[in-house]
């Protein structure tokens, strides 16, 4: 009993921390959308492919806001959840997916 | 935010007074390349988004940022419809 609790304890930190995102990614696209909901117009939306630590692709990829001028190929860290609309009018832009900084290149990160 | 398609519509008499008027529509998240994945979602419609397309899917309490949506117990707003989407794989 005493383990399985341990392992459900192990597995919850984990499933919260998988949670907290704000991870690395690589700008794969772009996405167009003309009719959208006006809190978002004159938004940049890229699409972001997830990175482990290897910087290899891990999960699905996912649409998100550009914050700071990110272009298709460069190497990102992104932020989810409420926060996300934090670095705009916070409560007006309805996004759970932002871009918040671009890697200066790969070499700087180090593992 | 994720993307998805829309497969079809809800209907509520009975629901929270401050979701009268809102379209609510179920959407099947989709890959970039435009294939199905599984599962559904019960999503409030902001910008008329019609049976079959495209659409964008915020999801959580960002949902209620979405203009129309102060104070509107939602965690999934649709918040656009998609034209095109390119991806370049390297």
């Amino acid at each position: 009993m005493f383990l399985l609790m341990q392992r459900s304890s192990a597995s919850s930190t984990l499933l919260t921390w998988s949670r907290i995102k704000m991870q690395l990614a690589r700008v794969i696209g772009t996405v167009v959308a003309t009719v959208k909901n006006d809190s978002l117009d004159g938004r940049k939306l890229l699409i972001v492919q997830t990175l482990d630590r290897n910087l290899e692709p891990s999960g699905k990829p996912m649409v998100a806001v550009d914050a700071i001028g990110a272009g298709v190929g460069e190497l990102v860290f992104w932020c989810r959840g409420k926060e996300a609309s934090f670095p705009f009018k916070r409560e007006d832009t309805p996004t759970d997916c932002t871009i918040i900084g671009i890697v200066d290149s790969e070499q700087h990160v180090t593992r | 935010m994720i993307i998805a398609r829309i497969l079809g519509t809800v209907v509520s008499t009975q629901k929270d007074e401050r979701l009268t008027g809102k379209k609510l529509l179920i959407v099947r998240p989709i890959n970039v390349d435009g294939s199905d994945t599984t599962g559904y979602v019960v999503a409030v419609d902001t910008v008329g988004a019609g049976f079959h397309e495209r659409v964008l899917v915020v999801a959580g309490s960002s949902a209620r940022l979405a203009q129309g949506m102060k104070d509107v117990p939602v965690d999934a707003a649709i918040v656009g419809v998609i034209d095109t989407v390119n991806v370049v794989q390297n």
